[in-house]
């Protein structure tokens, strides 16, 4: 179980003080799939890098907790969080391309973490890692354990950066973006052995994407982001049925569908405001068709609407349900 | 890989050619007759003819290059002017100092070179950074031989802790390699510390951080091995600037190394010794940079598939 809690994350820069995440709370109960949606730049990979604590400077957390099954990570020694990463909670990222280091051979690699993280002996961590790489579909893996990243496809090197992240049999997988570089039918496969994965370990995993797609396939429960708030939240089928705020209703109506009668695909008139330079009031104001005088004025609270639904917009009411 | 070496190495036989051919020609205008330069202004005027005849002095320019070039083929570089010794029997003597104080210095660059950029990237914008890098700025500014003359003034006359001038012991060889190093200890630093910066940006080290390394464990692990690969390859090409380095460095310190005796040759206008002390260092520089290709193709293993 991961609980993050109202956690703050700004970057210091020299024009001044963004804040990438600003009061985010994610919960990622024990075996589940957690979906965080949104643009890019709307926080969703810091959000990610701030569990690990690998946010780089002029980035800094500020404020907020990040509990593992109650422990706080946040207050850890450097050490303390160095014997988390990897072993508790481990992440796989956007660029199978560029995620694994050219120069040594991926079972090397593999196994490293392997051999950080237990005792075991080099012959021992060479055995599990081919292993791994048999768990994750990597054809002929003793062959591949001698392979450098190079000669091997992008669904391969992220089926090894898979390997590595679950070597260690994680409570945790934050993915982020898995398969945004890849090719649709590699994209399905790779999805389809996290979910295995997931069933077969116990891992619970928190998938960024940008992809409802993937959204709808994968996860249970969803936040959906903007500009570094969560925007909304909901289980997957709730969000899917019965999506409120306008943000996610527009990215809803951004997907084309088949079948359907044939319309234009909606789309999100301007840009995700710079974090230097967010507007007043509702952060989503500036592009909302349905913003009221009050939206440019003061920022709504995320609220709860239903059960397990929350949504941080004027439009709708406590409890009792939508009032459109 | 034994492909790939032996095709540098024939590639570089035409350099070599090219080399020598330029500066036949070169060395063939410059004014000045080898004949009178050995025997002294007041020779008569027959005896001059006999030697020319004897040398060879009046076969056209390409005959003499297609004969210089199969001696050459044979180690054979030719008698000295001045000296009226073998060319090669001379280089063979002063080779061993040059090798001697550019390992050293080599040593010396890389000691104190990787260390400061290591350093230098890690505390980056800091005091430390600053404080490397500006002595290695120094070591790259200042001259050879004006370092090396400050040197001698402080540590030889000064403090009396080393000898100023002379070949005969280690003792003799520390002034000049640090000289020598330190020029090129700079650069290394730079390159060192510009390199490990970019390599410690990829996502690989992210990769690696995640995975739960230590700091110590990513930058020596991970980032440095893939900073290091162009600094070999800009290390080998040094060779060649210590090499330029030492002919200064020898003539400050009185070491009788290859840098001396192309001096001698130049002040002598003694041709084949000129011709036999360039062409043997352009030899080493090619040398130098094959090995560079090949300690870059075992580092970093997308090399070899490339060069295929």
């Amino acid at each position: 179980m991961l609980e993050i809690e109202r956690l703050c994350t700004h970057f210091f820069t020299s024009r001044g003080v963004a804040p990438a995440v600003d009061n985010v709370t994610i919960t990622i109960p024990p075996k589940s799939i957690v979906g965080v949606v949104g643009e890019s730049g709307c926080g969703k990979s810091v959000t990610a890098l701030s569990v690990l604590r690998l946010v780089s400077s002029p980035g800094r957390i500020v404020s907020g907790s990040i509990r593992l099954d109650g422990e706080e990570l946040l207050t850890k020694s450097g050490p303390a969080m160095r014997a988390i990463r990897g072993d508790r909670i481990s992440m796989i990222f956007q660029e199978p391309m560029t995620s694994l280091n050219p120069v040594y051979t991926v079972g090397r690699q593999v196994s490293e973490a392997i051999t950080l993280h237990t005792n075991a002996a080099r012959g021992e961590a060479r055995g599990r890692t081919v292993e791994m790489f048999r768990a994750v579909g990597i054809p002929e893996p003793e062959r591949r354990f001698k392979s450098y990243p190079h000669q091997l496809s992008g669904g391969l090197r992220q089926r090894v950066m898979i390997a590595m992240a679950m070597a260690c049999r994680p409570e945790v997988l934050i993915a982020d973006e898995p398969t945004t570089a890849l090719d649709v039918t590699t994209e399905a496969q790779i999805l389809h052995l996290m979910k295995e994965l997931e069933t077969a370990f116990g891992t619970s995993i928190m998938l960024i994407t940008h992809n409802l797609g993937l959204v709808a396939e994968m996860c249970d429960y969803v936040y959906v982001m903007y500009a570094g708030r969560i925007m909304e939240q909901a289980d997957v089928f709730e969000l899917f049925d019965n999506a409120l705020h306008p943000y996610t209703t527009g990215l809803l109506g951004a997907i084309p569908r088949p079948g359907g009668e044939r319309r234009r695909l909606f789309n999100i008139e301007g840009m995700v405001p710079s974090l230097l330079d967010l507007p007043k009031g509702c952060r989503f104001s500036p592009r909302c068709g349905r913003a009221i005088s009050r939206c440019h004025e003061e920022e709504p609270e995320l609220r709860g609407v239903c059960r397990g639904h929350a949504v941080r917009c004027f439009l709708y009411k406590n409890e009792s349900g939508a009032a459109r | 890989m034994l492909k790939f070496i032996l095709k540098r190495i024939l590639i570089s036989v035409p350099v070599l050619i090219g080399v020598a051919l330029v500066l036949f020609v070169l060395l063939n205008v410059v004014p000045g007759d080898p004949v009178t330069l050995m025997m002294g202004e007041h020779i008569k005027p027959n005896l001059i003819a006999m030697f020319r005849e004897r040398m060879h002095l009046d076969d056209p320019v390409l005959i003499r290059f297609g004969r210089y070039i199969l001696n050459a083929l044979r180690g054979d570089f030719g008698v000295s002017y001045k000296d009226q010794r073998e060319v090669s029997d001379l280089i063979a003597m002063a080779f061993p100092h040059t090798v001697k104080l550019t390992f050293y210095a080599v040593l010396v660059s890389w000691m104190i070179g990787i260390p400061s950029g290591i350093a230098a990237a890690v505390k980056q914008n800091t005091f430390i950074d600053r404080a490397f890098m500006g002595f290695s700025l120094m070591g790259v500014s200042l001259p050879v031989f004006w370092a090396g003359l400050l040197a001698q003034y402080v540590f030889a006359y000064k403090l009396a802790w080393l000898p100023t001038t002379g070949y005969y012991s280690f003792r003799y060889y520390i002034m000049p390699s640090v000289v020598l190093g330190w020029s090129s200890a700079g650069t290394v630093a730079r390159l060192t510390r510009s390199n490990l910066l970019e390599s410690l940006r990829n996502d690989f080290i992210r990769t690696a951080r995640a995975k739960g390394l230590s700091e110590s464990a990513v930058v020596v692990g991970h980032a440095l091995k893939n900073a290091l690969i162009p600094v070999v390859t800009v290390m080998a090409l040094q060779v060649a600037n210590l090499l330029g380095g030492a002919v200064m460095t020898e003539s400050v310190f009185g070491i009788p190394g290859l840098g001396r005796i192309a001096v001698k040759a130049i002040a002598d206008r003694d041709m084949p010794m000129l011709q036999g002390t360039v062409l043997f260092t352009t030899a080493i520089v090619i040398a130098g940079n094959l090995a560079a290709d090949i300690v870059y193709a075992f580092l970093d293993p997308r090399i070899s598939v490339e060069a295929g």
